[in-house]
């Protein structure tokens, strides 16, 4: 690898973003010797680095019958892998007090790393390892198998996670996205190692990486870090992302009855997709409706007036193939169907009028005031980094993301509120004994 | 457990804590203002955001007896308004301001924050220190909030087998002890609970000697100083507050066992909690010594209960022990296990005791004292990216008996426990007459 050596480490973009005159982030974009590329924030004011970078793909990529095998992966990250043993690799990250996670969603799988600056090479080179070469070891794995049954006992015992399984389940029929990320009780037994190794090699690609670094650490030594980290995985293609999944459309109302004083309660419909050019619209309309706990119309009219709920929220959950726009409301039985009418008066409402010139102005300013309190840490700045990359949003989003959300005028807001949504054709799961309401749909 | 207004913003806190000292240069500057209202600044110019949090020393600790979930009520009540911020300006002037806020109460404080832009210090302080002195309750706004508070209580409890399980491990543990009620109330008493209630409770605890303000962030202390000084310093004291001395627990002398069944457990649980000092009540380095035991025993894939009951004995799922020190009065050491399916929850005890009886007997080791200390050492220079957090873990302190000096200063004392320390605060607090042993089962599902 002589050349890589030669070769230099290129910043193709650097970018300032502003959150007041007197502080920016400086981002970066570094493309390593071996051509992979990373956003990067430099800041020496604490010696600490935080990587957030995530590869295409995620439970979409499950087979039936094997729900539950990308995230089968992220426990098995740290049970053996290169020349380590599964107790010599966690003895290493622990000497080294290294946090590494890894999470799946639908879409991709995500990761994370924190180390101290001063362990920085030790920490990159445990990664590589976990990544590139786990082991995937039959007892290992038998061991991880109990704890992920033992959660899906657990979620498919908890009236929320069912809540939200069966509207899924309703929402997407026999569609990928329909499948239980973490996989459930019936078919985590069925997942096996090469079953595992074979979700590894397909997710695993240098071409699906998405990589943000902040913290204590430049443009050189990243671009070395990178090729070190990444730098053997395979460069082929992700696995291909549905083209365009469907969301059914309501009226549908399932009950699953469970034995608890009170009702769980998830409705939605079809949203929008993140690049869909009235996102921005749509999503102050559903701030306002929905969103952010403090204030928003179904909070004052379902808690703050009626005290129906210790929580109501409805917000725009855009998957990579189809928009989804979920809510939640769980309230004692006896006021199920009350709290359910409430909602879609509130929904209704807003269809047809949407908001007023105030409440749009309102949203505004919190929404662009509160910008940057996603960005006062390592932490936080390379996750928002690598969700910008996943959504293809470009390095200078950040600067124009406030300016996009002061240009949306009422009447855009007011056309996103009759475009996308209907109460009439909500999908409903409730979970519990809801008094006053029937089940209309069966199967999900 | 902490019980916010809002559930959409969760706070979660590590059980054990512990904040960098001397070699870290941490940058907290306290002072006192004239009112006696303690004032705690801890400057992160990285971004030009501020958090900003007023805590009062009262809980539900506080409480007079018939009246628990008073102290969360209140909390709920503190955003109904003031004669000159009447009802809803107070988020309403946050929000249109980019600022997220909420509150939350434990068993001995309660607590508001919000986090905004640092030039709007300013306004928050303002808003925080009018509802210091000057809430108004009407019926018709605390009459739906005490619905909310109900459902809130059915939402984290009520619908959730080992949260209750929980509740009943901690009424067994104190027999005298107001910590044996549940933050959020018996659901019984919560729904007697009135405007009257509630705003006597305020007008008995809320004034600016019983409270501290935290801020931290992008401002420099003298700004700080001159903002508190200004909004908080000028507010006059309606009572003067005294030390809070509660009853205390007897000497234990049985242990108890608290069995549960309820069939939407999704597993049998074995869960154990023992009485022992807090951070503010331990002797010398002894609850050093007990978080690190937590540590040994039960933390992480390389902890004892991980290796012996995970992966030999292939019985558990999941354990997992812990100290917890953030007590004004007590603390407790607890273990926890989730069986294997199949395996009866009487093994995983009996393998949990196993181990702690080993390390009564023959201590811990050197090497495993030094994997764990390593990590927590490690863990406080993780809580450099956190803000919101230093913030958190200072006002705890603060509210619970210990010092801005005692934060400081507890690296160097967890880098100087020994083993054999361990091993004594070990001997102290795993007895069994200072434990309540916590077992859920599911219900026998009935065939058909």
């Amino acid at each position: 690898m002589r050349i890589s050596v030669l070769k230099p480490v290129f910043i193709v973009f650097a970018f300032l973003a502003f959150f007041s005159p007197a502080h920016a982030i400086d981002i970066k974009e570094v493309t390593s010797p071996g051509g992979i590329k990373a956003w990067l924030v430099e800041s020496k004011t604490i010696p600490l680095i935080a990587m957030s970078y995530s590869f295409e793909g995620g439970s979409t990529s499950d087979a039936p019958g094997k729900e539950g095998t990308a995230n089968f992966i992220t426990g098995m990250m740290d049970e053996g892998a290169g020349d380590m043993s599964g107790s010599e690799f966690q003895a290493k990250r622990d000497e080294l007090a290294v946090k590494m996670s890894f999470d799946v969603g639908k879409d991709n799988f995500e990761g994370s790393l924190q180390t101290l600056s001063k362990n920085r090479d030790a920490a990159f080179a445990l990664l590589k390892t976990a990544i590139t070469a786990p082991h995937f070891e039959a007892e290992a794995m038998e061991r991880v198998r109990q704890q992920f049954l033992a959660s899906a006992r657990d979620s498919e015992q908890d009236p929320d996670r069912i809540a939200s399984q069966a509207w899924i389940g309703l929402a997407f029929g026999d569609q990928p996205y329909a499948r239980a990320t973490n996989g459930t009780t019936k078919s985590i037994p069925n997942i096996t190692p090469d079953d595992l190794k074979a979700m590894h090699k397909l997710l695993f690609s240098r071409r699906g990486l998405k990589v943000s670094v902040v913290g204590d650490i430049d443009v050189v030594t990243l671009g070395k870090a990178l090729d070190e980290v990444f730098g053997a995985l395979p460069d082929t293609e992700p696995p291909k992302a549905t083209e365009k999944a469907t969301v059914a459309k309501g009226p549908a109302i399932k009950i699953i009855d469970r034995d608890i004083p009170q009702s769980v309660i998830v409705f939605g419909q079809e949203g929008i997709l993140r690049r869909d050019p009235d996102f921005i619209p749509a999503y102050i309309m559903s701030h306002i409706l929905g969103g952010g706990g403090l204030g928003s119309q179904l909070t004052n009219e379902v808690r703050e007036k009626r005290g129906l709920t210790y929580g109501v929220d409805y917000s725009l959950n855009p998957l990579k193939a189809a928009g989804l726009y979920l809510g939640s409301v769980s309230t004692r039985n006896e006021k199920a169907s009350e709290t359910l009418s409430v909602v879609k008066d509130v929904l209704e409402k807003m269809a047809m009028n949407g908001p007023s010139q105030q409440e749009l102005d309102d949203a505004k300013t919190f929404l662009t005031g509160s910008y940057a309190l996603r960005f006062d840490s390592n932490e936080k700045i390379a996750n928002q980094l690598v969700g910008l990359q996943q959504q293809n949003l470009g390095i200078d989003y950040i600067n124009t993301r406030n300016s996009r959300i002061e240009a949306v005028t009422l009447d855009q807001v007011k056309a996103q509120a009759k475009r996308l949504i209907d109460p009439k054709t909500l999908i409903v799961t409730i979970v519990g004994k809801p008094e006053g309401i029937q089940s209309t749909a069966t199967g999900g | 457990m902490r019980f916010l207004k809002y559930s959409l913003l969760q706070i979660f806190v590590f059980i054990s804590f512990i904040l960098p000292a001397h070699a870290l240069n941490l940058d907290v500057t306290n002072f006192t203002l004239a009112n006696g209202m303690e004032v705690v600044v801890i400057p992160d110019h990285r971004a030009p955001v501020v958090t900003h949090m007023v805590w009062y020393r009262v809980g539900s600790a506080d409480e007079v007896s018939g009246k628990s979930g008073l102290a969360h009520f209140l909390e709920h009540l503190m955003f109904k308004g003031t004669t000159k911020h009447p009802f809803g300006e107070f988020d309403h002037l946050v929000d249109v301001n980019g600022g997220e806020g909420n509150a939350f109460t434990t068993r001995d404080y309660t607590g508001y924050f919000q986090r905004i832009a640092a030039d709007r210090l300013p306004l928050v302080m303002e808003l925080e220190a009018d509802r210091m002195q000057n809430l108004v309750l009407t019926d018709e706004n605390v009459l739906p909030e005490l619905q909310v508070v109900r459902e809130e209580r059915r939402t984290r409890t009520e619908n959730d087998p080992q949260a209750l399980l929980g509740e009943q491990i901690d009424a067994a543990m104190y027999i005298a002890h107001p910590y044996g009620k549940p933050v959020i109330g018996w659901m019984s008493e919560v729904a007697a609970l009135t405007r009257a209630d509630a705003m006597e409770f305020y007008k008995a605890h809320y004034t600016p000697a019983n409270a501290i303000l935290v801020v931290a962030g992008d401002v420099t202390p003298d700004a700080v100083k001159t903002l508190a000084e200004k909004y908080y310093g000028t507010l006059k004291n309606t009572f003067t507050p005294t030390k809070r001395i509660r009853t205390k627990e007897p000497d234990p002398i049985a242990a108890r066992r608290v069995l549960m069944s309820d069939p939407r457990a999704s597993s049998p649980i074995f869960q154990r909690s023992y009485l022992a000092p807090s951070y503010s009540t331990g002797v010398g380095r002894e609850t050093h010594a007990l978080d690190l035991l937590g540590d040994i025993v039960g933390s992480g894939t390389q902890s004892r209960m991980y290796q012996k009951l995970v992966v030999e004995q292939k019985l558990a799922s999941g354990v997992g022990a812990w100290f917890s020190g953030d007590g004004l009065d007590y603390g407790t050491f607890g273990v926890y296990a989730m069986p294997n399916s199949g395996v009866d929850v009487s093994k995983v005890e009996a393998a949990t005791d196993v181990i702690l009886a080993d390390i009564l007997k023959n201590g811990v080791t050197q090497q495993e004292l030094d994997r764990v200390r390593n990590k927590a050492l490690a863990e406080e220079i993780y809580l450099l990216d956190d803000q919101a957090s230093l913030a958190r873990i200072t006002g705890v302190a603060l509210m619970t008996g210990s010092t801005v000096k005692d934060i400081l200063d507890r690296d160097t004392q967890t880098a100087l426990v020994t083993p054999d320390e361990i091993k004594q605060a070990a001997a102290k607090v795993v007895q069994s007459n200072r434990s309540v042993t916590g077992i859920l089962v599911p219900d026998s599902p009935v065939q058909n």
